[in-house]
């Protein structure tokens, strides 16, 4: 009997063709796998009175992110930005941030939020257990806390009671030298003013005991008259001023206090006016307030300081605000830590980022660290000066001491119950 | 609360001048959008919640005369006529059709143009906060009045708000377009039958409504720093002050705004945790006592 052959394709035919078939799309898809983009999800603040800082944070980001993506991107992958607007609510920012982890796909949360928002996210990232980094609040209890620890939260900006250390110090010894004892505050009345303020009248009082807050003033946050806050202050009659308004309601508070003559009555220490936002927003800066460095490129003054802050220039046409130096961070941080996991998961990445040390531009000694036991930033280059109405706006700084603040700091979160 | 520092406030005649002046201050911009709304609602009938959109307006018109002339004058002008035309195109194009609509519907309408003002803002203006400064004739020492200071810059906007507040009642009260506003608020109906185009008086108060709250916006740009959005915040107060002066009621509007400023001066020195609240605490009592407002008229 003869075998006569079927009609149409051979067994193996058959075989080889899906052999072929499977080299032909396997390798394509492996390799597709490989060159997936990685999406890092980033709520801001896009819209209202600190529009211009949430911009300066996205600028931040895409600085460093074509830069990462240029090297080869995160352990192969190219990241994604996926930027949305939280209007500063904390309550949208709560919803973008999970919109962004749940439906973008993203699988790294970058919370360019104020406190106000970054304790929402703060809480969706417990939720998810998403990797974030927080990059703009700068309320101590985010990461002091340890009510607040989760393992996948990291905080790449500075922390207020750093900020009140180095500040409380600088403004005791003018204190003491010009006798001044009483004392007023006016900061915004959220999370991060109450905290903020505290922690720098602690140690000015740590460092000047005599020192007595006459008056204290909580405008809400966006407030737009000071009028009533700013002739509280003058009635009290006190010998100098701290506030840490920032962004616009710092400007518009400067511009309403300006016409009272009010920076002429008292010294005015200012922790977040050395920032170009309101350095070249304001247009009759008052000479002589004392404030810590923001982001100013001629501190620290190193190449690698004026060099990023030329580059931003360059591509943005304005100068970083202290928000896009704590974003920028916040990429190079997890570039490095994705190369020493040698991976672009999140979990891989927060393993390598405990502890991790990278060169800085913005670090006192040219590197910072992210402190593994508090999982926040530590070693950026923090000191006081006072402004001139020109560039170089703060042309002496005074260094703060990280050794020192080491110190005190671990003594507030003794006296805190953190520790 | 802090009552010694209030209680010491009102024994000092400094206290008392610098405390007074800040009040009217905060509370002569507010009368000048209040009055345009106050205004709208009385003859047309409308809420106007897209109102605070103008003062906003009149801010960034205001900036952007005085950057390219440097004139202070010019600025002010730009900022409410600018207002003006700008209230006369939307109450034709858009909101003359929602006229005799539900509340909800003219409530909805507004807010949509709230937000497309924002953005109009937004791409005209930019995102970030802008700060126009002040003129150099107002940058000089503030003025010391029985030991209170007076920033000569405040006087000229209170000076400026009151003669607003003069002209508006004179004119409404003593003018024959004055009467024929107040009629057409009253009965437009007969207005019309008379051979008066109401078209034209509801245009043309809308302009004039948008032209106080651009004007409002004009004098506060030197002090305030602009950013889309900046007209909520004060579009929420002038609602409570218009809701305590009596809706439609223009001197309820000056009254009600001025006891708002002075609410805030002083509160803030007495409870300063709760100067918000004092205001809207204030609210609830006029509004229980007083449903219509201080000012208001029953509503047959």
């Amino acid at each position: 009997m003869t075998r006569t052959r079927k009609p149409g394709v051979s067994r193996r035919a058959t075989l080889a063709m899906m052999g072929a078939g499977a080299v032909t799309f396997a390798t394509p898809w492996v390799a597709r796998a490989q060159a997936k983009t990685i999406k890092f999800g980033m709520p801001t603040i896009l819209s209202g009175r600190v529009a211009q800082l949430g911009t300066s944070s996205r600028n931040g980001v895409m600085l460093e992110v074509e830069k990462v993506n240029a090297a080869g991107g995160l352990a192969g992958r190219q990241i994604e930005m996926v930027i949305r607007d939280s209007k500063g609510q904390p309550q949208e920012a709560a919803r973008v941030a999970r919109e962004l982890v749940n439906t973008d796909g993203c699988e790294i949360l970058i919370d360019a939020e104020a406190s106000s928002g970054a304790f929402a996210v703060h809480e969706v990232a417990r939720d998810l257990g998403v990797l974030c980094l927080h990059t703009n609040s700068e309320t101590s209890a985010l990461t002091a806390d340890p009510k607040q620890h989760i393992p996948n939260a990291f905080r790449t900006a500075r922390q207020g009671v750093h900020d009140s250390i180095v500040g409380g110090s600088y403004a005791a010894a003018i204190a003491k030298a010009k006798g001044l004892k009483k004392w007023a505050t006016c900061s915004p009345d959220y999370a991060y003013g109450r905290d903020t303020t505290g922690e720098y009248v602690t140690y000015l009082k740590r460092f000047a005991p005599d020192t007595e807050i006459i008056s204290e003033s909580w405008p809400k946050l966006f407030q737009p008259d000071y009028t009533e806050v700013v002739t509280k202050i003058l009635q009290a009659k006190p010998q100098a001023l701290y506030s840490c308004l920032w962004g616009g309601d710092l400007t518009s508070y400067i511009d309403q206090a300006n016409i009272y003559a009010l920076f002429s009555q008292m010294e005015v220490f200012a922790v977040n006016m050395a920032d170009y936002t309101a350095l070249t927003v304001v247009k009759n800066l008052p000479k002589g307030i004392h404030s810590g460095n923001r982001y100013i490129k001629t501190y620290p003054a190193t190449p690698e300081n004026a060099a990023w802050g030329d580059a931003y220039k360059a591509k943005y046409n304005e100068y970083p605000t202290n928000w896009s130096w704590e974003n920028a961070t916040a990429i190079t941080l997890l570039a490095e830590a994705s190369k020493k996991a040698n991976s672009a998961d999140g979990k891989k990445i927060a393993e390598a980022l405990r502890g991790l040390k990278i060169k800085s531009p913005f670090g006192a000694d040219g590197t910072v660290t992210m402190r593994a036991e508090d999982q926040t930033l530590v070693g950026y280059a923090i000191g006081w000066g006072t402004t001139i109405p020109q560039e170089p706006y703060v042309p002496q700084v005074q260094a703060g001491d990280w050794k020192t603040i080491f110190e005190l700091e671990a003594e507030w979160k003794k006296s805190k119950g953190y520790t | 609360m802090d009552l010694d520092a209030l209680t010491g406030c009102l024994a000092s005649s400094a206290c008392l001048v610098t405390q007074t002046t800040s009040g009217f201050i905060i509370g002569m911009l507010l009368f000048l959008v209040a009055v345009g709304l106050t205004l709208i609602f009385g003859v047309l009938k409308v809420v106007n919640f897209s109102h605070g959109a103008f003062y906003m307006f009149g801010a960034y018109f205001a900036m952007s005369a005085y950057q390219l002339t440097g004139s202070f004058a010019l600025a002010m002008l730009c900022g409410a006529a600018g207002t003006a035309l700008l209230g006369l195109i939307f109450e034709r194009v858009f909101m003359s059709r929602v006229y005799g609509a539900d509340v909800l519907m003219q409530l909805l309408v507004c807010y949509a143009f709230v937000l497309i003002f924002d953005d109009v803002v937004r791409m005209i203006w930019g995102p970030e906060f802008k700060s126009m400064g002040m003129p150099a004739a107002f940058q000089v020492a503030p003025l010391f009045i029985a030991g209170g200071v007076v920033p000569p810059y405040y006087l000229l906007l209170i000076g400026v708000a009151l003669a607003a507040a003069v002209i508006l009642g004179l004119g409404l009260a003593r003018t024959r377009i004055g009467k024929v506003i107040r009629a057409a608020a009253h009965n437009p109906g007969m207005v019309s039958a008379l051979g008066i185009n109401t078209g034209v008086i509801y245009g043309g108060v809308f302009a004039l409504g948008g032209m106080l709250a651009g004007l409002a916006g004009a004098l506060a740009a030197p002090v305030r720093s602009l950013t889309p959005g900046m007209g909520f915040s004060i579009l929420i107060e002038s609602f409570i002050v218009t809701v305590i002066g009596g809706m439609g009621s223009i001197l309820g509007a000056l009254i009600g705004a001025i006891l708002i400023g002075m609410i805030r001066s002083f509160g803030s020195l007495g409870f300063p945790l709760f100067t918000e609240g004092l205001m809207y605490l204030f609210m609830v009592i006029v509004l229980v006592s007083r449903p219509t407002g201080l000012f208001g008229k029953e509503v047959a």
